[in-house]
């Protein structure tokens, strides 16, 4: 049997009312695991995206393309699985009640992690991160080791889009 | 011109040809009903529940091949409809359910019988919309009626707000349909069907499954013209009973959980399973790894995610299932290596009948042959269970003669209005309805629907005053701890009783008294020497129901039975009762 894996999905929907309540409907009734789901509206302000990751084994992942393609309000349905795409996801961790020394390890960070500080007091700050999942995870695991008590974190789940002439996932 | 919503929605219906709208009022759909007033383009049928509304309009559907309509109102209106649509829904019935709705300024706000009925049927139906703008009117009835019978049928919901029926707007419904989304599959691989044909030219043991697709398509005839031509038996799922005629030599029958010995045993020895028209669903396969483990697998169906769902097939192939026999026709030669077994499963489906014991007076086989000798051709629905089952395994098939029934939902209570909406769809066929005493109480206020719309159905009730499918599973593998599945049981009664006796209380209701309070005849068979007196009186009633109540044997099985979980080669055919 076919070992489960992680699977990317991209599809353009119609962008009405419910749209977005039937796709995830399909995902829990059916016992899909999902693992995020991003939507917003595209260039034609009738249609919109969704970029999903979700985890399952060859089977299920068939049955879930087939079963969204039968859905009337999905208009296409893309495999991003195997594709050259460029996918990122945004991450926000905002930190508070530090101290001096440990503000200056925040920056020192942030510089090395390619992480914008996109809103600053004395003693809070907020980091923006719009990297790939796994480089968003790695971050996040360092200022949880050094603030877990002190910090918020706001991920939006990636959105994904196919290359052109090089990819980034 | 301008018109108003309601008005376009009455046009709409005159222009998809409706001829039956099935239909009950409430304060949200006043105004449309107001616009039906006086209507004669078609006929408005009042039912007594939403429930018993929508089975009719599914069994008008089924027994038509046309789409069924139902208006109904909003809130309570719209849910009693939810296990009517999921019935739908399971078996591909195309149904266009419209359901009023509060205006779209009060939507959202716990008005009085408001309820997001879109969103509580959205995963049991092929489509549910809410119409938004009056504008968007006729293209969404007009979507909603190709969305319904085409591709894979299915119901479609649209939820229609009181101000959208009464603001005014454009008198044009559409004449065309183009839904980016939704583009069902045409045509067939050819490529795909030369394989096919190879594999069944050098197969040893071929066979045909047939599923209730092929019956949708109506592809019957080319089905059977097909098995004659390549001399191939053929097998059907309940709900693809039917597709050849029963009585035909190469028809050795239903698989499955409750088929017979012979189909059962054709699945699990096949070397070539030809599937069409079905999803193989666990009442099918019963133990998945042993389902026909020595064949390869066609699988021909206009739904592809019903393709490698449930059994993974060596040659899928999505089309409609009577363009795929027709083409199938063309290219396909009969089997070179394939002697005797054909001959070799006639035997043993002449041998291993399915047969009651002709114990007592009277047997559910003894009832549905009655109907076999009775009426040669009919349009037969049952209810669940039981019942389902017997009728499934006796009942024969010929000329233009149909079974409805709920297969995948398995719906308690769909027998008499499925029926109903059937003799207003086909008032050239006699129908019968065949239910249990259980069943029949879930739906029986549709007894006055049958009444005022003169409908002269045959109603068989098989009273074994036990739900006695769950009965029979209790007996057979709960120990017969008989849990809340008799239905004479009383608050007097022991809280263990698995022993029905003599002492037991009298049943409720008196069938027959429930039927001359409505105005009908009402008969009690109890004797197999009866059965043909009692039909012929139904048959006499041209213009009215006839009930007849057949108190059977409390404690008959369905036997043949696959055990849930076990492989289809091994089935229990016998049945010792413990002490009896």
């Amino acid at each position: 049997m076919d070992t489960a894996k992680k699977r990317w999905l991209s599809l353009y929907v119609e962008n009405d009312v419910g749209v977005l309540a039937k796709i995830s409907g399909l995902f829990s009734g059916k016992s899909y695991n999902l693992l995020s789901l991003t939507v917003g509206e595209t260039e034609d302000p009738t249609v919109s995206r969704m970029t999903i990751s979700m985890v399952g084994d060859d089977k299920t992942f068939e049955q879930v393309k087939k079963q969204l393609n039968r859905s009337v309000e999905v208009i296409k349905v893309l495999d991003f699985t195997d594709l050259p795409i460029h996918k990122k996801e945004i991450l926000f961790i905002k930190l508070r009640a530090l101290k001096r020394e440990e503000m200056e390890d925040v920056f020192r960070s942030a510089a090395v992690f390619g992480v914008a500080v996109t809103d600053y007091d004395r003693s809070s700050l907020i980091l923006e991160s719009v990297k790939t999942e796994s480089e968003n995870d790695d971050i996040l695991k360092y200022y949880k080791k050094h603030f877990l008590s002190r910090m918020e974190a706001v991920r939006g789940g990636a959105v994904a889009v196919e290359s052109v002439s090089r990819s980034d996932r | 011109m301008k018109i108003k919503g309601t008005q376009l929605f009455v046009k709409a219906l005159i222009e998809e040809g409706v001829d039956t709208l099935f239909a009950y009022p409430g304060g949200m759909a006043i105004d449309i009903f107001d616009a039906l007033y006086g209507e004669t383009s078609f006929n408005v049928v009042l039912p007594r529940h939403e429930q018993g509304l929508v089975h009719a309009a599914d069994g008008y559907a089924r027994a038509t091949g046309k789409t069924g309509v139902c208006l109904v109102t909003s809130g309570p209106g719209a849910t009693n409809l939810v296990t009517g649509i999921a019935t739908a829904n399971y078996d591909s019935v195309p149904l266009v359910c419209f359901t009023g709705q509060v205006p779209t300024s009060l939507i959202g706000n716990d008005a009085f019988q408001e309820v997001d009925i879109v969103g509580i049927c959205r995963g049991i139906c092929k489509y549910a919309v809410t119409v938004r703008r009056r504008e968007d009117l006729g293209r969404i009835i007009k979507e909603a009626f190709y969305i319904a019978r085409t591709g894979k049928p299915g119901p479609v919901l649209v939820d229609f707000p009181k101000d959208i029926q009464n603001a005014l707007g454009s008198d044009e419904y559409p004449q065309e349909v183009s839904i980016r989304g939704y583009k069902p599959s045409t045509g067939v691989h050819m490529g795909q069907l030369k394989k096919a044909a190879d594999m069944l030219a050098n197969a040893k043991r071929p066979l045909f499954l047939v599923g209730g697709g092929v019956n949708i398509a109506g592809a019957g005839e080319g089905m059977t013209a097909l098995a004659e031509k390549l001399g191939v038996p053929v097998v059907t799922t309940i709900m693809g009973k039917g597709a050849l005629p029963t009585d035909h030599p190469l028809y050795i029958g239903n698989m499955g959980m409750h088929g017979n010995v012979a189909s059962n045993t054709a699945v699990s020895e096949c070397d070539l399973l030809f599937s069409i028209g079905t999803r193989f669903n666990d009442r099918i396969t019963g133990k998945i790894s042993e389902f026909a483990k020595n064949a390869k697998i066609v699988h021909i169906d206009i739904d592809a995610a019903s393709i490698s769902r449930n059994i993974v097939v060596d040659v899928p192939i999505v089309a409609d299932a009577k363009e795929a026999v027709e083409k199938f026709s063309e290219i396909a030669v009969p089997p070179k290596h394939a002697e005797g077994w054909a001959e070799r499963l006639q035997a043993l489906r002449a041998e291993k009948p399915i047969a009651m014991p002709r114990e007592g007076d009277l047997t559910p086989q003894d009832i549905i042959e009655g109907i076999n000798a009775q009426f040669p051709e009919a349009i037969v629905t049952t209810d669940v269970g039981q019942n389902q089952m017997w009728t499934t395994q006796f009942l024969q098939l010929r000329g233009k003669s149909k079974l409805l029934t709920s297969g995948g939902l398995g719906t308690m209570g769909y027998g008499l209005p499925a029926a109903i909406g059937a003799a207003l769809g086909r008032p050239d066929m006699p129908v019968v309805s065949v239910s249990g005493d259980g069943g029949f109480q879930m739906n029986e206020q549709e007894l006055a629907t049958a009444v005022c719309q003169e409908l002269p159905i045959t109603v068989c009730i098989l009273n074994n005053s036990y739900l006695g499918n769950v009965r029979q599973w209790q007996e057979m593998f709960y120990g017969g701890r008989y849990s809340c599945t008799c239905l004479k049981k009383r608050k007097g009664c022991a809280a263990w009783c698995s022993n029905p006796n003599a002492q037991c209380p009298p049943y409720i209701p008196d069938f027959v008294k429930l039927a001359e309070s409505y105005g009908i005849e009402g008969i009690r068979v109890t004797k197999r020497e009866e059965i043909a007196a009692a039909f012929e009186r139904a048959k006499a009633n041209k213009k009215a129901p006839t009930l007849i109540e057949f108190i059977i044997d409390r404690e008959a099985d369905i036997l043949p039975m696959v055990p849930g979980g076990n492989a289809l080669s091994e089935m229990v055919t016998e049945y010792k009762k413990e002490g009896k």
